[in-house]
């Protein structure tokens, strides 16, 4: 990386917003997947005036420009796979302005997930995208990939929960998309950037949307001595109508990990656990309660518990949010899949991960948005065992490949990045990818923006390189 | 351009003789604020679709797909129009998967026809639109059109999963998939939604479905005045109440609703009261949900002093519910002169509302007003004769209310209105700053600008 621009940032920004030296930037050639990529520089800007500053900048010198909030991201979207510049939100972190009446916050992109719900709470409102990370990840990532969590399944992602938003696009012009108040005039441009995943523009500030919590929850417990009991649970419940506010499972294996070291009180003999909430008025909550405890009896649920009070529910959740942290403990590094199926077919998914982890040696555990289909099957590796890698890895690709044939798609809340790119074309054609491309060089014409992700690199459909510092731009056949 | 014959032939060539028509009777069918195609297409197939849209493109010739044309003067008329593509013979449920709640249907699906296979199987989408006995489930979404539906089921981009279209280029492209979450590309179909044809040919549309539910109620409320009203309106609102829908009307609205519901026969006309601003609730659920929210309606009635409060009867529910559903459709032909505008306001408080409706007197003509769920609101200027001086009074004050509005940080189109008037205002009014990124995309979708050039937004 030139010098000079290294120089130009840190008299932008001041020495203390730049890191230039190798050591600095170890920490930021990871993120929460598996994938690795360094950037040459990390900087923090406070504005969105420096923002656009950067980005002029990084135009100036050719040189790709990374956004990342706090690298809790699933997919590689927040690693810098063209090198180049990162710019780390952490310090755009200010709420700039609640408004109570008309159930609005305007935030930065560097405020955690779970730090605007505190500051409306006192209002009765949350926030209700819920990532398992949402005691660090920023509201910027939730954007950029429009992140799920466990209430998806009554409340949506990310994107239902987002009026507006100020864009920097990579020539550095600051533009803004969506309403603040309800929905403007011309095409969904703000549905378009959530989710797009860092390609088409740097997320400088969010209007969310905030909800009213519910009157009352209901948290129950289901325990099953057998995984197809629980998968057939879920199918008859959604069959029946019935949508709680979550509904996740935890198989055997993984809740005995989880319940060694969280202490949530899974009973350890099970073969599975439900955990199902139900939300809304006193008597809406009751009767879901009630019928789903019959749903899960008839299924041959062992019990059906419920939550006492807000401690006993936390103590779930806490088992639940924990889950991925439990299974750190028994291996060296775990790989957290995200594949989605029609929710009518999760036992026959169920069914096909075991072979597929027997078929390669591995004990795959499954905690997962049972609810909405979204899998989260884990595989525990140790990444210095190279054989033991790509044997994972194999495994994990025969897994999103099934949740493919079974008229399912890639990523139902981790996003594409440079995990699935290359797997894009069991879902999309050469024209899907032409038009998505179109889209992508209409904002992000010569590529500067996240390069490497989404689009598959390799021979065939959509073939684009990554643009690596000092390149003019994408290399095209 | 080929002359008219030389294109029938052509196209003739193309999908066959039986799927060209060419009549001017035919044509008059499609015309579009005074304009007609040179021909009306009726292709079988989204393959054939994409043959026709290629041609087109090559060609340059502007292409409108229609589905039962009963919203195509939302926007402005296109400045071209040669080719109408009549959707209506793409007509199938492709995928039905109950117990997944999910469905796939072309896009030339009567929506009334999808409604009835969902609620065989006690489901069905939440896509209360108008004109619902000849709309299409494409039209329905390209059309961007309000749902009564929208406190309690959000709009069409809470509930559509994915699509199939043609893209400018005579590709058939898809997005998003036939799941409830996914996360997978650009979440194009989202950009479809209200884009009145102008960024591609939907062929095929997949939603999440919901179940039916158990039971549905009604309340209305009449009141004195706009602040009674709108008091007992925001106590309901505020505590988070599952409301389906919510909306406060004027007495001049109230007057035309009863009228309309006179005509369609049935009694529930008779629980309005002549004079008095309403407001009307519908909910949903158990008995027990439903017992509870006619609690709350009761205890907030009284405390509000409704004039007149009453739960109705199943039969007044769904004919009050219907009437409110269609008001698009019956508001356009309340008087020989109507522009309606549908307002997003920033602030709904009496002063808000007021304000509008001076601006709307100065027309000396009657005015009414419905204000719908999450902020938008219906105002129709009824003019009863069509003279220059009642067309220029029209203008102006249509003119103010755009300005006044965007002012206050809200947005206004006109829904409806005259040829006239969309001549000498915009339907779209003022250019947002986010309009060179409307272009970006309308360019990357339809990089040939053939797909309904001119109807949408800043003339794109």
């Amino acid at each position: 990386m030139d010098p000079a621009l290294i120089r130009e940032l840190k008299s932008l920004l001041g020495p203390a917003n730049v890191l230039s030296h190798k050591e600095d930037l170890l920490l930021y050639e990871f993120d929460g997947s598996v994938e690795k990529a360094r950037p040459e520089v990390v900087v923090f800007p406070h504005t969105t005036d420096a923002v656009s500053r950067i980005v002029k900048l990084a135009a100036k010198y050719q040189v790709p420009v990374v956004g990342r909030g706090a690298g809790t991201g699933l997919s590689g979207g927040a690693l810098a796979r063209g090198g180049g510049v990162m710019i780390v939100f952490a310090r755009m972190n200010r709420i700039l302005e609640v408004d109570v009446e008309n159930r609005r916050a305007v935030v930065q992109p560097g405020v955690v997930n779970l730090d605007i719900t505190r500051a409306v709470e006192h209002a009765g409102l949350y926030f209700a995208p819920d990532p398992s990370s949402q005691k660090s990840c920023t509201i910027g990532g939730n954007v950029a990939e429009n992140s799920g969590g466990p209430h998806t399944l009554a409340y949506g992602l990310t994107t239902n929960h987002i009026a507006a938003l100020e864009l920097v696009l990579p020539d550095g012009e600051i533009v803004r998309v969506g309403s603040r108040h309800g929905d403007a005039p011309g095409y969904d441009l703000c549905g378009l950037f959530v989710g797009s995943e860092g390609t088409l523009a740097l997320v400088t500030e969010i209007t969310v949307k905030l909800s009213r919590k519910a009157e009352a929850v209901k948290t129950l417990l289901a325990i099953f001595d057998a995984v197809g009991d629980a998968s057939r649970t879920v199918v008859e419940m959604t069959a029946g109508g019935i949508t709680p506010a979550a509904c996740e499972m935890l198989d055997g294996w993984t809740l005995r990990a989880v319940e060694d070291y969280i202490h949530a009180g899974f009973p350890r003999d099970s073969e599975a656990v439900l955990l199902i909430e139900v939300e809304g008025l006193r008597e809406a909550a009751e009767s879901q309660a009630a019928a789903i405890a019959e749903i899960c009896k008839v299924n041959r649920a062992r019990e059906v518990r419920t939550a006492r009070d807000d401690r006993e529910r936390d103590l779930l959740w806490k088992g639940r949010r924990n889950a991925f942290g439990a299974l750190g403990r028994l291996a060296p590094s775990n790989y957290v899949l995200d594949g989605v199926i029609p929710r009518s077919k999760l036992p026959e998914a169920l069914e096909q991960i075991h072979a597929i982890g027997k078929k390669y040696g591995f004990q795959i555990g499954n905690i997962f948005h049972a609810g909405d289909g979204n899998l989260h099957p884990i595989v525990l590796y140790d990444p210095r065992d190279t054989e033991q890698f790509e044997r994972a890895i194999a495994a994990a690709l025969e897994i999103i490949r099934m949740c493919v044939s079974l008229g399912g798609a890639l990523t139902g809340e981790h996003g594409v990045g440079m995990e699935k790119n290359e797997l894009m074309p069991l879902l999309f054609s050469d024209a899907d990818f032409d038009l998505m491309r179109r889209i992508h060089d209409a904002f992000n014409p010569d590529s500067s923006l996240n390069p490497g992700k989404i689009f598959p690199l390799s021979k065939g459909c959509g073939e684009i390189r990554v643009r690596k510092t000092g390149q003019a731009a994408w290399v095209r056949p | 351009m080929s002359s008219v014959a030389d294109l029938c032939t052509r196209l003739e060539k193309l999908v066959g003789g039986d799927r060209v028509r060419a009549a001017e009777s035919s044509l008059r069918d499609f015309a579009i604020g005074g304009r007609t195609p040179m021909a009306v297409l009726q292709p079988r197939s989204a393959e054939e679709v994409a043959e026709i849209v290629d041609f087109a493109s090559a060609e340059k010739l502007a292409v409108v797909a229609c589905g039962s044309r009963s919203k195509l003067e939302l926007g402005m008329p296109p400045q071209r129009y040669d080719i109408a593509l009549d959707m209506t013979d793409l007509r199938q449920i492709a995928h039905y998967d109950p117990g997944d709640l999910t469905v796939s249907a072309d896009a030339g699906m009567p929506l009334n026809n999808l409604e009835k296979a969902l609620a065989a199987k006690n489901q069905f989408l939440p896509l209360a639109v108008p004109v619902s006995a000849a709309s299409t489930v494409g039209g329905a979404i390209a059309s961007g059109i309000d749902s009564t539906l929208r406190q309690q089921y959000g709009t069409a981009r809470d509930f559509l999963i994915g699509a199939e279209f043609v893209d400018g280029t005579g590709k058939q492209c898809k997005s998003g998939g036939r799941v409830v979450k996914n996360v997978t590309g650009y979440d194009l179909h989202k950009l479809l939604i209200g884009s009145l044809g102008t960024l591609g040919v939907i062929t095929r549309l997949n939603f999440r479905t919901f179940p039916l539910p158990e039971l549905r109620c009604s309340h209305l409320a009449g009141f004195p005045t706009l602040e009674t009203a709108l008091n007992f309106h925001a106590s309901l609102l505020k505590p988070g109440l599952p409301f389906s829908n919510l909306e406060l009307f004027d007495p001049e609205f109230g007057a035309l609703l009863e009228a309309f519901l006179n005509k369609a026969g049935g009694s529930a006309a008779e629980s309005l009261v002549a004079g008095e601003w309403h407001v009307f609730a519908s909910f949903e659920g158990s008995a027990g949900v439903i017992e509870r929210i006619q609690s709350e309606l009761r205890k907030r009635s009284d405390q509000a002093r409704t004039s007149r409060g009453e739960t109705l009867d199943a039969q007044s529910s769904e004919q009050m519910s219907g009437a409110l559903r269609e008001a698009f459709d019956w508001l356009r032909s309340t008087a020989p002169s109507v522009a309606l505008l549908r307002i997003v306001l920033a602030q709904v408080g009496p002063g808000d509302i007021m304000e509008l409706q001076q601006i709307a007197k100065k027309s000396s003509q009657r005015s009414a007003f419905i204000l719908r769920a999450c902020n938008v609101a219906y105002l129709a200027l009824l003019a009863d004769n069509e003279d220059a001086q009642t067309n220029a009074a029209l203008e102006r004050v249509v003119s103010e209310l755009f300005s006044r509005v965007q002012a206050k940080k809200g947005s206004a189109t006109l829904l409806h209105a005259p040829l006239w008037l969309k001549d000498r205002i915009n339907a779209w009014g003022a250019k947002r700053g986010d309009f060179p990124m409307v272009q970006r995309v309308k360019q990357a979708f339809d990089p040939h600008n053939i797909f309904a050039p001119g109807r949408f937004v800043g003339g794109v």
